[in-house]
C-alpha cells in the first residue's frame, strides 16, 4: 500500500485550534498568562515583581509544585491520595521527634522519616489495590490516622504540639541542607553588589542582597517537575501510568502491572509530601502538629487546574506545575495588592469549578463522545 | 494434521457457589478458524479468560505446543504467544493509537544509560500497520477513543498480530458492530488465519462463525457438547445447540423460523 492512501472522507480533518485544546497543560498556560497579566497590570508597583517579591510567590508556588508532582501522576494512575497533608505534618513531626527528642543525628533523622513516610504510602496503595476500594475512603482513614499520631506522639514524649530547636541540631549536619540551604548565594551577592538587586540599607546585614540565594525548596521543585515529566511522557512507566489510569482492567489484560504502578505512585506522592516537610522544618526550625493542613486539596486542585482528570489517565506535569504556580502567585499577588485573603478562597472555588467544566469538555473532544 | 497448538482438557472454574465451567474441552490448530459458540453467560469469557491467563482453572489441564502450561497472570500468556483481544476492555480511549499499540510492549531506546519510551519507532510501526490493515488515521496520536468499534477492534487484532501472537482469542469482536464494520472484522480473522495463526473466535451470531469459521464448539451453561467441523453441522443445528436443543425448537416454531 502506498504512503498516499486517501483520506477517509468522514474523519473530519479537526482544526488547529482544537487540537491545541486537547493539550492537557493548555489550560494551566493560558491561566499562567492571565494572572500574570493581571497582576502586572494592576499589582506592578506594590512590591510582588521586585527581587523579594518574586522570591516570596516563588516559594509558595514552589511548596504547591512539590505536593502537585505528586498528586498529579498519581491521578494519572487513577487514585487519590488524600493523606498528603497530614503526612506532611506527622513526617516534620517525626524528624523533629528523631533528631531533637531522641538526639539522632540530622541526616539519620531524616532518613528514617522518609523510610516511615513512604512505608505509609506503600501502605495507602497496598490496600488499595488488594481491597478494591476507592483511594479517596482509604487515604480519608489514613488522613485521621496519620493527624492523630502526629498530635499524641510529642504530647506523649514532649508534653507540647511544637518541637522547636531544629536549626541548633541540623547545624554541621551534610544531609540538612539539601533541604533548608540555599545555593548561588555568590551570584546574589554580585548582583547586589552590581545594583541589579536590592541591598539591606542598615541593620546587621546592611550591604547584604535582600535576597541571598535560591532555597533548595525551588531547586526540588524544579527537580521533580523534570523528573515527573519525563517520567511521564518518556518512559515505559509512564505509559503504565497512563494505562493503570485509562482502564485499569484493559491494562491488566494487556499486561502492564497494574498494581505495581499503583503503589509506587503511592510512595511517589508520600514521598513528595516528605520532601516538603523536611524543607518546611529546616526553613521554620520546628515541626508542629497542624502543619500541612488542607494541602492534600490544594495539591489536587493544582493537578486539575493543569488538565488533569479526576477520573485518570489523562494529565501533565507541566500542566500541574503551571496550576501550582497559578496558585501561589494569586494567593501571594492578593496579599501584595492588599486584597481580603478570604477571596482567595473564592477564587480558589470559583476557578476549580471552572476547569473542572473545561477538562470536561476537552475530554470529549479527546475521546470523541457526545 | 499436525499436533494442537493449544489444548484445554477438563477445564472447570468456580466463583465460590457459580460453577461457571463444569469440565470443558476444546483443541485449536495453528491456522484454524475455531469458533466458540454459546449463549449470553454460557461461560465463553470465562474460558478463554483460563486460556489467557486472567484466571487460574479451578480444576483441568491447558497443553500449549506440547507443554503442560500454568499461567501466572496475562503476561506469561502474552510472552508465550497467546494474545487476547478481550469484550469490553481492548483499548483505552483517552490514550493514543500508538501508545495503545505498544502497551505493556513498550520499545525502548538508550539514552545516557537509561531506557526511555522509542517514540519515533512506536509511531512508525503503527502507522505502518494500521495502513496493512486499511485504517487512515490522522497520527499516531490520535486517541483510540476517536475510532469506531470496528477499527478499534482491528487495531487491537493487528497489535496482537504485530507482536507474534501463535493463537489469537477473539471474544465477541462483532457483537457491538454494524454490517459494514462486521465485515471488515470477518475478513481481518480470515487474513489473520491464512498467516498460520491459530484464532479463537468468540460470538453468539452463528452467521458470523459459519462466514470464517473452520471447526465449530458450543458452549452451554459451562459445558460443551464437543466439536464439529465445516461441513458437518449446519447453521440450523448450531443455533440450536446454543439454546439447549428442546427449547429452541418450540420457540422457533411459534416465531416461524425467523430467529
Ligand atoms: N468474576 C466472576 N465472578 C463471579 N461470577 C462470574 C465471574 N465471571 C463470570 N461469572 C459468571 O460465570 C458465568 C459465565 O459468564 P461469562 O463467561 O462471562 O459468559 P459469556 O461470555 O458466555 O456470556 C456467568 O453466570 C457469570 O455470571
Ligand atoms: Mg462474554
Amino acid at each position: 500500500m502506498s504512503d498516499a492512501s486517501p483520506a477517509d472522507e468522514r474523519v473530519k480533518d479537526i482544526s488547529r485550534f482544537r487540537k491545541a485544546l486537547i493539550r492537557p497543560e493548555l489550560g494551566g498556560m493560558v491561566g499562567t498568562v492571565a494572572v500574570f497579566t493581571f497582576f502586572l497590570l494592576f499589582a506592578f508597583d506594590s512590591g510582588m515583581f521586585n527581587a523579594q517579591g518574586i522570591m516570596n510567590w516563588s516559594v509558595v508556588s514552589a511548596q504547591f509544585v512539590i505536593i502537585a508532582v505528586g498528586a498529579c501522576l498519581l491521578m494519572i494512575a487513577g487514585e487519590f491520595d488524600l493523606s498528603v497533608g497530614s503526612m506532611i505534618g506527622f513526617a516534620g513531626m517525626m524528624i523533629a521527634i528523631f533528631g531533637v527528642t531522641l538526639e539522632w543525628p540530622m541526616w539519620s533523622a531524616i532518613m528514617i522519616t522518609f523510610v516511615i513516610c513512604i512505608t505509609f504510602g506503600a501502605l495507602n496503595g497496598y490496600i488499595v489495590v488488594r481491597t478494591g476500594l476507592p483511594s479517596f475512603i482509604v487515604t480519608l482513614a489514613t488522613l485521621f490516622i496519620l493527624r492523630g499520631f502526629t498530635i499524641f506522639i510529642p504530647q506523649t514524649l514532649e508534653r507540647k504540639t511544637i518541637i522547636g530547636g531544629i536549626r541548633d541540631v541540623a547545624e554541621g549536619d551534610w544531609l540538612a541542607p539539601v533541604f533548608g540551604g540555599k545555593i548561588l548565594g555568590g551570584l546574589f551577592t554580585w548582583m547586589g553588589d552590581a545594583g541589579i538587586i536590592g541591598v539591606f540599607e542598615r541593620g546587621t546585614r546592611e550591604g547584604q542582597p535582600v535576597v541571598d540565594g535560591i532555597p533548595m525548596l525551588i531547586v526540588w521543585a524544579f527537580a521533580l517537575i523534570i523528573f515527573g515529566h519525563i517520567l511521564l511522557t518518556r518512559t515505559r512507566f509512564g505509559n503504565w501510568i497512563f494505562a493503570s489510569g485509562g482502564d485499569a482492567d484493559a491494562a491488566r489484560n494487556s499486561g502492564v502491572p497494574v498494581n505495581k504502578v499503583k503503589i509506587l505512585m503511592f510512595m511517589f506522592t508520600a514521598c513528595c509530601a516528605t520532601i516538603f516537610a523536611t524543607c518546611q522544618v529546616m526553613e521554620f526550625g520546628s515541626a508542629g502538629a497542624d502543619r500541612g493542613l488542607l494541602k492534600e486539596f490544594e495539591a489536587i486542585i493544582a493537578v486539575v487546574i493543569g488538565g488533569a482528570l479526576l477520573t485518570g489517565g489523562y494529565g501533565s506535569v507541566i500542566g500541574a506545575a503551571l496550576g501550582a504556580l497559578i496558585f501561589g502567585v494569586v494567593q501571594q499577588g492578593l496579599f501584595f495588592a492588599g486584597v481580603e485573603s478570604s477571596l482567595f478562597r473564592v477564587f480558589l472555588g470559583v476557578i476549580l469549578l471552572f476547569a473542572v467544566i473545561l477538562n470536561t469538555y476537552i475530554r470529549r473532544i479527546i475521546t470523541g463522545e457526545r | 494434521m499436525s499436533d494442537p497448538i493449544i489444548q484445554m482438557k477438563n477445564i472447570e472454574k468456580h466463583f465460590g457457589s457459580v460453577i461457571a465451567l463444569a469440565g470443558v474441552s476444546v483443541d485449536v490448530f495453528a491456522g484454524e478458524c475455531h469458533c466458540l459458540l454459546g449463549d449470553n453467560g454460557a461461560g465463553k469469557s470465562t474460558f478463554i479468560k483460563t486460556m489467557s491467563g486472567v484466571h487460574k482453572p479451578t480444576a483441568g489441564e491447558i497443553i500449549f505446543e506440547g507443554q503442560p502450561m500454568d499461567f501466572a497472570d496475562p503476561r506469561d500468556a502474552i510472552a508465550a504467544g497467546i494474545a487476547t483481544v478481550h469484550q469490553h476492555l481492548a483499548m483505552i480511549p483517552l490514550m493514543s493509537v500508538s501508545r495503545n499499540f505498544f502497551m505493556g510492549n513498550e520499545p525502548t531506546k538508550k539514552v545516557a544509560g537509561f531506557n526511555f519510551f522509542d517514540h519515533e519507532h512506536a509511531n512508525t510501526v503503527t502507522m505502518q500497520e494500521m495502513r496493512a490493515m486499511g485504517i487512515n488515521l490522522r497520527g499516531p496520536d490520535q486517541a483510540v477513543g476517536t475510532l469506531s468499534g470496528g477499527e478499534r477492534q482491528t487495531v487491537a487484532i493487528a497489535r496482537a498480530v504485530h507482536f507474534g501472537a501463535k493463537v489469537l482469542i477473539l471474544d465477541e469482536p462483532t457483537s457491538a458492530l454494524g454490517v459494514r464494520q462486521t465485515a471488515n472484522v470477518l475478513a481481518t480473522i480470515d487474513r489473520v488465519r491464512k498467516q498460520g495463526i491459530a484464532v479463537v473466535f468468540i460470538t453468539h451470531n452463528v452467521r458470523h462463525a459459519m462466514a470464517v469459521g473452520d471447526r465449530f464448539t458450543v458452549l452451554n451453561r459451562g459445558q460443551t457438547l464437543g466439536t464439529a467441523a465445516r461441513g458437518e453441522i449446519t447453521p440450523e443445528e448450531l443455533q440450536d445447540m446454543m439454546a439447549g436443543g428442546q427449547e429452541m425448537a418450540t420457540l422457533e416454531g411459534s416465531l416461524g423460523g425467523t430467529v
